[in-house]
């Protein structure tokens, strides 16, 4: 798979579901259309430069796939109205994820820092959907590798709940209540051709153990 | 005298016949099977050999006993063993021992240890030269004329490659009809050779051994035996080119015989690619064309034959890298299901040819008196029981030779040796040795 | 390839595209502050060496650093190896001590093949240089050298990762020298034709295998004739013993028909490289002029060697199974399409 699902969904295994197609296990039901996105995304970078003052310092980065165009989008936004050009760039986690033995060898995706870098900047961490933490938590790490940013926040399209560390998400466009037995997709043009955000049922057998 | 009557038994594969050995020696070879007794089987043993073959005791030209000197590989005794499990009755066991079989006294030592194992007739092979070094003659009058009387000699596993000391061997063995067996081998060709030279040692990256490197020596042999009128034998001939020289040599009514091994009638350098040292062996598998051309000239009678190259090798010298590997592979034991899996199964001879090119044959080149005999009344009873219709997968684990580098291993073979007689006493009965 | 790394024949294109890919993430951790991943931590991968070859050994301990495993160097030399302890018993040593992986140079050719199919261990095998076989992490640092300069990506800046997910169809690929004795070319003739480009190899024919009709490449005896289509020209380092065993009259006559000096180069295309494996032969397979030439990616190919080596490492050892060519009956998952 690739990590557009490293929303952290994809720590069940078999739960992730990288085409999206599969998802048909049970009647997906849409939580967000394309309309609400685009509005949560406005929504968002507007907080975003409320909280850190005009967004001078902020550089963006996406876990890919799908933060990546989450983060590009805001990117977008942000540019629209600061009216200047905001960093952006991607943060692949896969060579820092705990769970790397449980699942064959994944391949990696770009790590893209800005030219600038990332030292004393504030770095916002773009992803999809938050679910246990540990893709942030890899992110993390993956980040003080790279760099030391003046502080580090998270935005996310979705969160889903059931925590597993202690992070949460300073930019959120839809808190959704869910259950472990229900898988949460999300959708981006750049990848899926369309967008919107689907709740489902996970397929019966739920360890998903190969 | 103890008697045994083999009942219905098909003689070289013919119709159901009832053979009485009595004693040593078969007593007489009866009309058709019947199931009364004929007053004279009276207290005879009985086999019955329904659907049987019978052989006469097969005769290898070719086997490495390994005794004295490597006896953690194979000792006379069980080498013995292993060969009357195969339906031998007569080996000729090559001269590479350590000391080398280059002297009286190491060729009579062989030859009592085989009398005392009472399995199988040992026949040692003589050095060529002395250490096998290729530089002087050894002793060859001193050995023919031991109680072992050699009349084969041989450098085997290496080739006397010095074009005058070939010659003069060649010349001198004739004067107590010997005859030279050679391992053509051209030294400076094979420096470092790994496997044979072409398509597959090109990928696998291995040294080759080109097909020329034995092709060239035969032609020179061939031709030196013609020159000095001598008998020259060709050890495991393998490659389609060296065929065509045996060919036109004995077009030419030069005294030339030659041999070819089990493996080479059925494996490929193919086998190679698992690197397993299993299938590395000297002269090394060679392609699907020269296993056919072999197959073909083992047919027509270019090549005289079978001849196994039994060459035991202690497992640590086999479970090692390819390079590290010894070369060689045990053949005794296999010997006959492989030749009626390649020849007899394609119907490239029948029963009473195998007879002729793995007991007449050889017996015939070894100048082996008692051995490769019609299977008739008067002759020694040196005779082997084949069931044709066994089919079976080699375990190594159930030879009796002491080795167990064989490349069969797990291959479903047809035939299994039921008995084995040597001079009237069974060696082997129902498949297991007596 | 499943667990090990043997033979660059053994790579399908979109292994070999998928280790390039690879390389090119890792080749970006070099240029950061802290050239370290996690990855690997508490993995242990032995470098077991029957050659002296310190350039290959170096880049692999590199390579399994940067993604923090633990190395352990055996060097035949001067151990109870070259008292006589064979391959096997060494083999049953490591797996006792729990090597995750083996990275073997051994002068036998198919010496990593037995020690990954003998049963002897259970980590996996990475190949690095058996005998006159294959060098395959070698072919494919060539082949990461020439990808990211064909597509502009190399050098640090340029259109970053430019190359990814391309292979090299359409190169012409010649390399020239002892093709008999080269592990370096052989693994390269597959590797490189893998990836869709066509080579020709250059040699007198006495440094030619026997065989090397079934190969999927051109020979060729004249290298004047070829250097005018060539893409990257790969000179292979020529022992001067072999002269001994008259492959060739002389040296110099070995240089003046297939060394490559300043004359030849400027009859290459203008964007062509030169590569060599090292070590050089200055003055025998390659002048000075052409080894200290923009062109020659001698010193690159050593720089790629370890980003190829870590992406080897982290897709046999990354997860709980490699990541390259799954077996038939697993589901391909997005990371193989992609």
């Amino acid at each position: 798979m690739d990590n557009g699902d490293n929303s952290d969904t994809d720590r069940h295994g078999d739960d992730r579901d990288p085409s999206g197609e599969a998802a048909a296990a049970g009647p997906a039901r849409p939580v967000l259309e394309a309309p609400d996105i685009k509005r949560v995304l406005t929504r968002i970078a507007h907080e975003i430069v409320e909280r850190a003052k005009g967004a001078d310092d902020v550089v963006l980065l996406g876990i890919p796939t799908r933060g990546v165009f989450l983060a590009r989008r805001l990117a977008a936004k942000l540019d629209e109205i600061t009216g200047r050009t905001v960093p952006v760039g991607s943060l692949d986690i896969t060579m820092y994820r705990d769970d790397l033995r449980m699942k064959p060898a994944r391949a990696l995706a770009r790590t893209e820092i800005p030219a600038d870098g990332v030292d004393g900047r504030l770095v916002v961490l773009v992803d999809d959907v938050l679910f246990s933490g540990r893709t942030i938590r890899a992110a993390l790490d993956a980040l003080g590798d790279i760099g030391r940013p003046r502080a580090v926040q998270l935005a996310v399209l979705v969160d889903r709940g059931h925590r597993e560390l202690p992070i949460r998400a300073d930019y959120v466009g839809k808190n959704l209540p869910t259950s472990l037995r229900e898988t949460v997709k999300v959708r981006l043009t750049e990848e899926d051709g369309r967008d919107g955000v689907l709740l489902g049922a996970r397929r019966t057998d739920p360890s998903g153990d190969r | 005298m103890s008697r045994t009557l083999i009942r219905g038994a098909q003689i070289l594969g013919g119709a159901p016949r009832d053979v009485l050995i009595d004693g040593e020696t078969i007593a007489s070879v009866g009309g058709s099977t019947s199931t009364g007794s004929r007053p004279d089987d009276a207290g005879a043993q009985v086999i019955d050999a329904d659907g049987l073959i019978l052989l006469p005791g097969l005769v290898d030209l070719h086997t490495h006993l390994r005794e004295p000197g490597r006896e953690d590989s194979e000792t006379v005794l069980t080498g013995t063993r292993a060969a009357a499990r195969g339906g031998f009755t007569a080996v000729h066991a090559m001269a590479n021992t350590f000391p080398v079989a280059d002297t009286a006294g190491v060729v009579e030592q062989v030859w009592r240890l085989g009398r005392e194992s009472g399995y199988c007739d040992v026949q040692p092979v003589g050095a060529v030269t002395v250490g096998l070094a290729g530089r002087q003659l050894a002793e060859l009058g001193a050995m023919h004329e031991s109680a072992a009387a050699v009349r084969v000699f041989s450098d085997d596993g290496k080739c006397v490659d010095d074009a005058v000391i070939m010659r003069r061997a060649l010349e001198y063995v004739k004067a107590f009809d010997g005859v030279i067996a050679q391992h053509a081998q051209e030294p400076r060709l094979t420096e470092g050779a790994q496997m044979n030279e072409g398509i597959v040692s090109a990928e696998l990256g291995l040294g080759g051994w080109p097909a020329v490197a034995e092709e060239s020596v035969i032609s020179r042999d061939v031709l030196l035996a013609a020159h000095v009128g001598s008998r020259v034998h060709i050890c495991h001939l393998s490659t389609a080119g060296s065929v065509e020289i045996v060919r036109w040599a004995k077009s030419k009514g030069w005294r030339v015989t030659a041999e070819v091994t089990p493996h080479h009638l059925l494996l490929t350098d193919e086998l190679v690619r698992t690197y397993d040292p299993v299938y590395k062996v000297n002269p090394p598998l060679r392609t699907e064309a020269d296993v056919l051309a072999l197959r073909e000239a083992l047919a027509d009678g270019t090549i005289d034959c079978v001849a196994t190259d039994h060459a035991p090798h202690p497992h640590e010298d086999k479970d090692c890298e390819w390079g590290a590997a010894a070369m060689g592979m045990v053949g005794l034991e296999t010997a006959l299901s492989v030749v009626q899996h390649t020849m007899v199964d394609t119907g490239l001879l029948d029963w009473s040819q195998v007879a002729d090119r793995m007991s007449a044959r050889p017996a015939a080149i070894g100048r082996l008196a008692g051995h490769g005999r019609p299977v008739s009344a008067g002759e020694p009873a040196n005779l082997t029981l084949v069931d044709p219709a066994y089919r079976g997968e080699v375990d190594p684990a159930g030879f009796v030779s002491r080795s167990r580098n064989t490349p069969y291993a797990g291959r479903e073979l047809p035939g299994r040796v039921t008995h084995t007689f040597l001079r009237g006493s069974a060696t082997v009965v129902d498949g297991k040795l007596t | 390839m499943k667990r090990h790394l043997i033979s660059a024949a053994d790579l399908t294109r979109d292994d070999a595209v998928l280790i390039l890919d690879t390389a090119e993430e890792m080749a970006r951790v070099a240029d950061r502050p802290i050239k370290k991943l996690p990855t690997l931590r508490g993995r242990t991968v032995v470098n077991l060496f029957y050659e002296d070859s310190t350039r290959t050994r170096i880049s692999f301990e590199a390579a399994a650093k940067r993604l923090s495993a633990d190395v352990i160097n055996f060097s035949a030399k001067g151990s109870s190896v070259s008292k006589g302890e064979s391959l096997k018993d060494t083999a049953l040593t490591l797996e006792a001590m729990g090597a995750d992986a083996v990275v073997i140079r051994h002068p036998d050719s198919g010496a990593p093949h037995r020690l990954a199919t003998s049963g002897w261990i259970g980590g996996s095998v990475l190949n690095a240089g058996d005998g006159t076989h294959e060098h395959p992490t070698q072919a494919l640092l060539d082949a990461f050298t020439m990808r990211r300069r064909f597509t502009g990506s190399g050098g640090g800046s340029g259109s970053p990762g430019g190359g990814t997910g391309r292979d090299l169809s359409g190169r012409h690929i010649t390399i020239v020298g002892d093709i008999l004795h080269s592990r370096v070319a052989r693994s390269n003739v597959h590797l490189l034709s893998t990836l869709g480009a066509e080579v020709t190899l250059v040699a007198p024919p006495t440094l030619v295998p026997v065989g090397v009709g079934s190969w999927p490449c051109e020979v060729t005896y004249d290298l004047d004739s070829v250097l005018a289509k060539s893409d990257a020209v790969m000179m292979l380092r020529v022992q001067r013993e072999r002269m001994k065993d008259a492959f060739f009259p002389t040296e110099r006559e070995y240089a003046r028909r297939y060394g490559l000096d300043g004359e030849r180069m400027s009859r290459m295309p203008a964007h062509a490289l030169v590569m060599h494996p090292g070590p050089m032969n200055r003055g025998m397979e390659i002048t000075a002029e052409v080894a200290d030439s923009p062109r020659c990616t001698a010193v690159e190919q050593v720089t790629n060697g370890v980003s190829i080596r870590m992406a080897a490492l982290y897709l046999l050892l990354g997860g709980s199974e490699p990541a390259v060519s799954p077996r038939p009956d697993t589901p391909r998952t997005e990371e193989n399409d992609r």
